[in-house]
């Protein structure tokens, strides 16, 4: 018999050999960033006139963005078709959305020439501008998945404070009663959360619709948000397989699999609707042609679409594959990858300026704080689950009767 | 969440959909297309009659407070060698190209923001800090601007430049038509310089009779086109040219205005906030309904 998963924070040393590697890449990070905010942007990125935007925010805004879909395909399954089985992987993945969100506001700070206004869209609006959708969207999700966090953070502290005196009483109380609250209403913030993820996933791709034909005519289509909504959908799964095993692996835990096959097999449709929607577009604007020539585009394309995916997609139709954990692994991160390379083709490999007398490939700085910053974010992730209740462990002590409730509920 | 019962989940939803419904009556007046003045300005350049001595270069620095070398030295033509753009330090600059039909007399461009009649620009700004004004001009609001550079990405024209060694405050640089000029009365210091009157200024719809004009005169001085009389919708700079104009380095485009196709998705996905409010009405549904089965489960 199974036993009851319950969150629990991981018993285990912070500090490994691969721990200090992230965290020397995570300092590098910090003073590339320095040079950045001193000697201003041009001083340590190639970005110019004619590639205003680089790997920040193809990497760290626009995949960051699309590689959080897990937080709001996951909440849909959970909370909203109240699937109890994969109760299990909604706090890990409410975590890496939280995290990622937080880096896609940091990365766009960074990339802001004038980042100290970065609240300006907040008052001053642009109703026709995608971006400032994209933005406003970001920054209310971001703000959502905080208050979804309340209810683990209340669980970890609530009884258990360990502060004397008079503030114990207060702090408890405060506690106790931010957590009945966000209980009680939890289920808005919830379906915003999805809503909110469609609006600014999509839009994301409604961003490079404006650059018109400076976009390579391959991912240049008025569909592209619809294409970016449904790539985000069928990426957020593979995303929660591939890091719920990394870190099954790296904390020395009994990976979920029978979640994850489960999950798995949900990721092959989605995959195959993406690809016929892309192939179907490609098809009817006859944009075919552009591959019978050589170059940097056809041949990105190309990859983007066999890697990431025809191959994980002909990989997840197999029960094989889907039970094994090497291969399941190997399949979730061709999907990611696959994801990843769409967003760098569309907003770097595809954008070519009238005028562009060289192409822009990233300086060390800039990769070295996009490395940086995902060193940041798995040391923080690792971190989180060490001390938060954050990954289901079996609880030998649980009745069947008390079934473990998420988000902060009472029972 | 599991004390939650269904009362509270119908009052909360029922608050929401009535708070939301309040949105679209705000967000119409936002998208109120701006009007395009009948007696806005423009500009057309004779891309004949330029003689390329780039004094423009040099008023327009002089104009915009920009560091400029003294007048004379712009009599310099090798610079022509390599094509130049606008950039931080010079929002026109000129280039110049062989002429096929007169090998003597080379074709000089000069280069600067065309005003576009629908701007990329105005309709991309993440903050609206640029602004299509009455007389045609298209401005950029210093105060407003994150840095963003989206703008940048979606020009046509690739025109706005961006100051990258600037740590603070770095500035959007591109033509401002000489607003503050225009705005007093004076013409564009470009125009005002130009010893050839290779620039014409005056209203758009007048310039484009006088290039037709001058086309018609002139058959075989000109190709039959004025870039900029449709180019993404019209633009308030206009060109006529002895050659093709993709010879003389012009992006082809076509007749839609840039911002075209995104404003029509984005008013699609916002028709009236409706998509998002049915969707999150229908996720609360969808939502209501497995609850319920979830409890009916555990009760049996």
């Amino acid at each position: 018999m199974e036993f009851l998963m319950r969150p629990t924070p991981i018993n285990k040393k912070f500090i490994t050999p691969g721990v200090i590697i992230l965290i020397i890449l995570a300092v590098n990070a910090l003073v590339f960033l320095a040079i950045r905010f001193i000697f201003g942007l041009g001083a340590m990125t190639n970005l110019n006139d004619q590639h205003p935007w680089g790997i920040w925010i193809a990497i760290d805004v626009a995949s960051g963005v699309a590689l959080a879909a897990g937080g709001f395909t996951s909440a849909a399954i959970g909370h909203i078709m109240f699937k109890e089985r994969y109760n299990v992987i909604l706090r890990p993945a409410l975590l890496t959305a939280m995290l990622g969100y937080t880096f896609v506001a940091i990365g766009v700070f960074i990339d802001l020439g004038r980042y100290y206004y970065i609240w300006h869209p907040l008052f001053m609006w642009n109703g026709t501008s995608p971006l400032f959708e994209v933005g406003l969207c970001v920054m209310i999700y971001a703000t959502v998945l905080y208050i979804e966090f309340i209810p683990i953070i209340a669980e970890r502290f609530i009884g258990r404070i360990k502060l004397k005196g008079i503030l114990l009483k207060p702090i408890d109380s405060f506690l106790r009663m931010l957590n009945r609250g966000v209980g009680k209403t939890m289920f808005i913030f919830i379906i915003a959360g999805v809503v909110l993820s469609t609006l600014h996933q999509s839009s994301l791709g409604t961003l490079m619709v404006i650059a018109g034909p400076k976009m390579h005519p391959l991912w240049q289509t008025p569909i592209l948000p619809l294409l970016f909504l449904i790539s985000a959908i069928a990426v957020g799964f593979p995303m929660i397989i591939f890091e719920s095993l990394i870190a099954s692996r790296s904390l020395g835990l009994n990976s979920e699999m029978s979640v994850l096959s489960r999950l798995g097999k949900m990721v092959a449709p989605l995959l195959g609707i993406y690809l016929s929607v892309k192939l179907v577009d490609m098809v009817i604007r006859g944009t075919y042609m552009y591959l019978s020539e050589i170059n940097t585009q056809s041949v990105m394309f190309v990859i983007e679409i066999v890697l990431g995916i025809i191959i994980p997609l002909r990989m997840l139709f197999s029960e094989k594959v889907l039970n094994s954990k090497l291969w399941l692994f190997v399949a979730a991160s061709l999907v990611v990858a696959g994801v990843l390379i769409n967003r760098i083709n569309c907003f770097l490999i595809a954008y070519s300026a009238p005028y562009a007398l060289d192409t822009y490939f990233p300086s060390i700085g800039e990769i070295s704080v996009t490395i940086g910053f995902i060193a940041i974010l798995v040391l923080l992730y690792r971190a989180f689950v060490m001390f938060f209740p954050i990954i289901s462990l079996p609880d030998k002590k649980l009745l069947p009767r008390t079934k473990y409730s998420i988000m902060g509920g009472e029972k | 969440m599991a004390t939650q019962n269904r009362r509270d989940f119908f009052k909360t939803a029922a608050l929401i959909g009535a708070s939301a419904a309040t949105l679209p009556a705000a967000s119409t007046k936002a998208k109120e297309k701006f009007k395009l003045s009948e007696d806005r300005m423009g500009a057309l350049v004779d891309t004949t009659v330029c003689i390329g001595c780039r004094n423009c270069e040099w008023a327009c620095k002089v104009a915009h407070n920009l560091a400029t070398e003294p007048l004379d030295t712009y009599n310099d033509r090798s610079v022509f060698v390599r094509k130049r753009r606008p950039d931080e330090s010079a929002l026109t600059v000129v280039n110049e190209y062989d002429n096929l039909k007169n090998p003597m007399l080379p074709t000089d461009v000069k280069v600067q923001c065309m005003h576009c009649d629908d701007p990329a620009c105005v309709s991309a700004c993440i903050v609206g800090a640029f602004k299509k004004h009455d007389n045609g001009t298209v401005t950029w609001d210093n105060s407003k601007c994150i840095g963003c550079r989206y703008c940048m990405v979606a020009c046509p024209f690739q025109i706005p430049a961006f100051e990258y060694s600037k740590a603070i405050e770095p500035k959007i640089m591109k033509c401002d038509f000489c607003f503050d000029r225009t705005k007093e009365g004076k013409l564009p210091a470009c125009v005002e310089i130009c010893p050839v009157e290779a620039i014409t200024y005056g209203k758009r719809k007048d310039l484009i009779e006088i290039a037709c004009d001058r086309i018609k005169r002139h058959p075989d001085k000109y190709i039959n086109h004025i870039l900029g009389e449709f180019e993404v919708g019209g633009t308030s700079w206009l060109y006529l040219a002895g050659q093709d104009f993709t010879r003389l380095d012009f992006p082809v485009l076509g007749k839609v205005p840039a911002p075209g196709v995104t404003e029509s998705i984005q008013h699609g996905i916002f028709a009236y906030f409706i998509p998002p409010i049915a969707l999150y009405a229908l996720l609360g549904g969808v939502m209501w309904l497995n609850k319920d089965r979830g409890k009916k489960r555990e009760e049996h």
